[in-house]
């Protein structure tokens, strides 16, 4: 048990009422784990996942990664935003390495490293090119090779390809899995898309709102390479939309 | 509307850009006719209201006998020092203001009752406490050009998006290396309009402030000619303090337009 999720809540006061975004949820998450995060909007995906990175901590309840009790962001671990976050006013690779600046990194090996994943993202062509001259999909690359250079133990994604266009995302989700087999990164990675959290999860957490909660978290055993159009892919999918239309609680792990 | 026309009228506007220098050799023709006509039309004396070519004449003479160039350069010289002071100590207090929340509160209300005040109603007080000679003129700019520079720091901070600050914190990035890394050049677009903004005030109050308590300078010059009922001096001086409070906004404009490029907000 690498990240430990116990009994956690959430409440945020809106307007003098109180208002429940997280209620009572436990999840324990492997190391090396991808996790998808998945349920429709105001679920409390975004709020589970910035608890869990540290940076607002919740109301209720405890979360441990690696036994240690999680208060703050860590620099060991890094998050991937929908748009991006990259500072306009530095060209790419200065962007890229923003994430050893407050490293004990010397400034030559600082640049190799941020070379180095740029060019894993395809991108080793645009070092000297303002973020804003590239497109939604070379900007999320650009975030990407900024989180692997610093060489995190996890790395959160909230709905990262969100903004951009279908074929782009398939791309960027290969791209994502390819980087994960390779070095083994603990994923944790929030989509409102049944069929990203399919293709990509080892396991899909289910949230439904109001309050949002927990459904139910299931194991998906399509192997390394997925196939979008098998049939096995086809009644995971089904399975989870079945998931969201059941109106009972189910706390189990499911199987296929 | 339909694509077609909305097309057509971009291509209209790219060309009235285009032609900007015909528009403005034309606006110049036009107040120059306009000028000239009023002197043929009225029976105003020349000595009261200079005609444009006596203008020309006054503006040579004061060229040449180096005149101007003594008043220009104590005006700039007074502008520099004032505005550049004014503008550092706006930046720092905008960051720190903008970045404390409570600390901004408390000054606020007191900066908003300050702020409509003219620069030029303090002199009597300023003149008391510095003097004659190049000190008030400097105190004069330094009070026109803080308020918008440090309101708009304050503001370029306060609006920094939330993401920002979540990329600093993932990556380690510590408390004071934050201000410029990331706070400074964040807010930088904002302070900049806002020096933009500054700047054409300050050169306004730089003639009033010269006006009233100085012994050179293109605003003395005004009080100096007037005095001598050197009408065309005058209307030349008048006309150079515009010329450079021109050449310096559209410097500054493009700087602007430049920063605003460079960090991805407009094209
Ligand atoms: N700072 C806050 N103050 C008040 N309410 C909040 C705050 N942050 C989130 N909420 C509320 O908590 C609920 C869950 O929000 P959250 O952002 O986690 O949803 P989400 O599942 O990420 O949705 P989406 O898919 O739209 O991003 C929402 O109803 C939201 O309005
Ligand atoms: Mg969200």
């Amino acid at each position: 048990m690498y990240i430990n999720i116990d009994n956690v809540s959430k409440r945020f006061t809106r307007k003098g009422k109180e208002f429940t975004a997280l209620d009572n949820v436990s999840l324990t998450i492997e190391r090396g784990e991808f996790i998808c995060l998945l349920g429709p909007s105001g679920c409390g995906k975004s709020t589970l996942l910035n608890a869990i990175a540290g940076f607002e901590p919740p109301t209720e309840g405890s979360i441990t990664i690696d036994g240690l009790d999680v208060r703050k962001p860590s620099s060991r671990n890094v998050t991937i935003f929908q748009n991006y976050g990259l500072l306009p006013w530095r060209n790419v690779l200065r962007n890229v390495e923003l994430a050893l600046e407050s490293r004990n990194v010397s400034r030559t090996e600082r640049t190799s490293r941020a070379k180095k994943y740029l060019e894993m993202v395809g991108l080793g062509n645009f070092l000297d090119v303002s973020p804003h001259q590239l497109s939604g999909g070379m900007q999320q690359r650009v975030a990407i090779a900024r989180a692997l250079t610093a060489e995190p133990d996890i790395i959160f994604m909230d709905e990262p390809f969100g903004a951009l266009d279908a074929i782009t995302r398939l791309k960027l989700q290969d791209d994502i899995l390819q980087i994960q087999r390779k070095q083994k990164k603990t994923i944790i990675f929030v989509t409102h898309d049944i069929e990203e959290a399919v293709y990509l999860a080892d396991r899909v957490v289910v949230m439904t709102p109001n309050p949002g909660k927990v459904k139910s978290v299931m194991k998906i055993e399509l192997g390394p390479s997925r196939d979008r159009t098998s049939e096995d892919f086809f009644r995971t999918r089904e399975k989870i939309f079945e998931i969201f239309n059941m109106t009972q609680h189910y706390d189990i792990e499911y199987t296929i | 509307m339909s694509v077609s026309s909305i097309a057509g009228r971009a291509r209209k506007f790219a060309g009235r850009q285009g032609k900007a220098w015909f528009f403005n050799v034309c606006s110049v023709l036009l107040l120059l006719l306009l000028w000239q006509l009023i002197i043929v039309c009225t029976d105003v004396s020349s000595a009261l209201f200079p005609s444009p070519f006596q203008t020309w004449r006054a503006f040579l003479e004061i060229l040449n006998n180096g005149t101007l160039f003594d008043h220009f350069i104590s005006s700039m010289y007074r502008f520099a020092v004032g505005f550049f002071v004014s503008v550092s100590v706006a930046v720092v207090f905008g960051l720190v203001f903008g970045w404390i929340d409570w600390l901004f509160r408390l000054v606020n209300p007191v900066l908003q009752i300050l702020r409509p005040i003219s620069p030029i109603a303090w002199m009597p007080f300023i003149v008391l406490a510095f003097g004659i000679g190049d000190a008030p003129a400097v105190v004069i700019i330094f009070l026109a050009g803080f308020f918008p520079v440090f309101l708009s720091t304050v503001a370029g901070v306060r609006n920094i998006p939330d993401i920002y600050f979540r990329v600093s914190a993932s990556f380690g990035v510590g408390p004071v290396e934050i201000f410029w890394k990331v706070i400074f050049p964040a807010a930088f677009p904002q302070i900049t309009s806002g020096i933009h903004l500054a700047l054409g005030t300050a050169w306004v109050f730089l003639v009033c402030g010269e006006m009233v308590g100085a012994q050179s300078g293109l605003g003395y010059l005004i009080i100096d000619a007037r005095n001598n009922l050197r009408y065309d001096i005058l209307m030349t001086d008048i006309i150079v303090i515009g010329i450079i409070g021109f050449i310096m906004d559209s410097a500054l404009g493009k700087f602007e337009k430049f920063i605003l490029k460079k960090w991805g907000i407009s094209e």
